[in-house]
């Protein structure tokens, strides 16, 4: 059956008739509860929890705190091509752009990763655009096995692919998926996704099923904030999560937060999510899932990432270059998105230090 | 009588064990295991940073620490086993802590797929110490694979709840002939004391002395806990009665 059947559960379902009977009761024991079900979520969600978030802000520290301890996993994103099928309105990469396109070759590969490596990275992020044709996955491949001497996981945030694929890439030595959905909401999804193969919803949801199914180590799944109302959209999320969490209960499960940021096209947020909002997201699905890592990237700034600190990030990237060739190469191309926090790996760690937090560089070891 | 923690034919000189992950820095982990003098301490191979550039753990491990690195990441035992040959490549010694978890919500452990792993590792001449659910079966399983120890879970890892498996680890401590070190879950050192009052013979703490505010004091804390628990159990403590002892026995009569 798979996610989708939840999604068209709730096909319909009046979520503002929901939310405006939410109390303040309601809320207050939601954030007491151990195990949340679906409607606890969008309790915490909800408009009215807004005037609880200091409350929740105190559980989800103390959950945090139990289960991930005072550190922050820190990993570097590297773009190997903006090559791009697709025609999606927010981003940097759509095909209609006229800029300039690139993917780098071994030997780039290979510069960029000493460069990444002196800075103490150890987990690796691999990204494209969604072109089988420039980027297949034999081309992944050849620039796993680069990376393996810098970097002790690696994990992509490429096209979907299918399960033989993801299984070709975890024997290479992938450990780990992002793939974001960006909107749960089908028909606006539709109208972002023009064409290419991303315009097929069911296709790409489908994805995190195929990589789980061959045992991919860990995943992370997230919406794109400001596409469409955050609170169903965090909802949502929280769901595919769970619906995740269940059927593949070995695998280590992140959720993402990226707020949509300027981007080449202009495309401004149709809803955009406050610092405020953001914040209420993190706490609501902290206190949903205990267990579950939290991402926030260098699309937030420094400041308010650091704010972020001990109440529910459980990771976070640093030094980050959207450009593909954007840490070593002198001809790089134009980045995916405006980085907020330009601050270097040096300067993230120093920042989550002076929070009482430890910045761990290595979790984990590749088999 | 000399009380002498024996574990593999080496003296272990503290009962407390402590955990290395969830510090806010290395500098004060170093400082929890000073405080506490915990001689056996575990450090998860998947943390282990030993290229140029960055701080590695090891380095703050006091040199008369028994490492014992753990299996912490692996989800089954074909995973377990690499890691734990990893960890003695890379020169930390043949103790493990053997960590097979397949469910990462509640972390709890699989005790089938430990149960395989303590075979072969034990073979390879590994001293292992099984991290397990206490289930009385499988603790006879682990000690006829070659465990050098069992490690039951007081509670589910980072849950601070202390001894809610009481039932089950009391059977372990009465029917398994190995050291009994109750692992996860001890979130206060009162309950570090109950488990050795029961009569477990070590416990390992990390999660309630990392993300304590204090983890240098709390680490001491723990140490005095298991400490005082050990001697109140080596002093045998008078049962605690469920009723008053009535005045007038009620066979008093017979003379």
């Amino acid at each position: 059956m798979g996610f989708e059947y939840t999604l068209k559960e709730f096909q319909g379902y009046d979520f503002n008739a929901f939310f405006r009977q939410v109390s303040d009761a309601d809320i207050l024991r939601v954030i007491d509860k151990h195990q949340l079900d679906n409607f606890d979520l969008l309790i915490l969600l909800s408009q009215r929890a807004e005037n609880h978030l200091e409350a929740m802000a105190r559980k989800s520290r103390e959950l945090t705190l139990n289960n991930f301890g005072k550190v922050i996993y820190l990993y570097a994103p590297l773009y190997l091509a903006n090559y791009c099928d697709n025609e999606c309105l927010y981003c940097g990469f759509n095909r209609v752009h006229s800029i300039e396109r690139k993917k780098l070759s071994l030997e780039e590969v290979e510069r960029e990763a000493q460069v990444i490596h002196r800075t103490g990275m150890r987990h690796i992020l691999i990204l494209t655009g969604e072109s089988r044709e420039h980027t297949p996955v034999s081309y992944l491949k050849e620039c796993v096995f680069v990376l393996k001497k810098y970097f002790c996981s690696i994990s992509i945030e490429v096209y979907p692919l299918e399960a033989h694929e993801y299984s070709e890439l975890i024997e290479a030595g992938v450990d780990g998926l992002t793939l974001y959905q960006e909107t749960y909401d089908r028909a606006l999804y539709k109208q972002l996704h023009r064409s290419g193969p991303k315009s097929d919803f069911t296709y790409r949801l489908s994805a995190p099923d195929k990589a789980c199914g061959v045992k991919m180590r860990s995943l992370s799944i997230g919406a794109l904030l400001g596409l469409s109302d955050f609170r169903l959209e965090a909802f949502f999320l929280g769901l595919h999560a769970f619906y995740l969490e269940r059927a593949y209960p070995e695998v280590e499960l992140s959720v993402s937060l990226p707020r949509l940021q300027r981007a080449i096209g202009d495309f401004a947020a149709i809803c955009p999510v406050s610092d405020y909002n953001l914040v209420q997201v993190m706490l609501a699905l902290r206190i949903f899932f205990p267990r579950v890592g939290i991402n926030i990237s260098t699309r937030e700034n420094r400041e308010f990432r650091s704010h972020l600190i001990g109440l529910g990030v459980t990771r976070m990237s640093a030094g980050s270059r959207t450009e593909v060739g954007g840490y070593a190469s002198l001809d790089k191309t134009q980045g995916q998105f405006d980085v907020a926090d330009t601050s270097g790996v040096e300067e993230v760690k120093e920042m989550i230090s002076l929070k009482g937090y430890q910045p761990v560089m290595k979790d984990w070891q590749a088999l | 009588m000399e009380d002498v923690l024996l574990i593999a034919g080496k003296q272990i000189k503290s009962r407390f064990f402590l955990g290395t992950g969830k510090f806010s820095s290395y500098a004060l982990m170093k400082k929890a295991i000073e405080s506490s003098s915990a001689h056996i301490v575990t450090v998860a191979l998947r943390r282990v940073n030993q290229g140029a550039g960055n701080e590695n753990i090891l380095d703050f491990i006091p040199g008369d620490s028994i490492l014992m690195p753990n299996t912490s990441g692996a989800r089954n035992a074909d995973e377990a086993i690499r890691l734990a040959r990893l960890a003695r490549a890379a020169g930390c010694g043949d103790w493990v802590k053997l960590e097979i978890i397949n469910d990462q919500k509640f972390l709890l452990p699989d005790n089938a797929e430990t149960i395989r792993a303590t075979e072969v590792l034990a073979k390879e001449g590994f001293i292992v110490m099984p991290y397990c659910n206490p289930d009385l079966m499988d603790a006879r399983r682990l000690k006829d694979a070659g465990a050098a120890s069992v490690m039951p879970l007081g509670s589910p890892i980072g849950t601070n709840q202390g001894l809610r498996t009481k039932e089950l680890l009391f059977i372990l401590i009465e029917e398994i002939d190995l050291p009994i070190v109750v692992d996860a879950g001890l979130g206060r050192p009162s309950q570090a004391a109950e488990a050795m009052e029961m009569g477990c013979d070590a416990v390992l703490v990390n999660t309630a002395v990392a993300t304590a505010d204090d983890p240098e004091l709390m680490a001491r804390a723990f140490a005095l806990a298991v400490e005082a628990g050990r001697s109140a159990w080596r002093a045998r403590p008078a049962q605690i009665g469920k009723y008053a002892k009535a005045s007038s026995p009620l066979t008093g009569f017979l003379r």
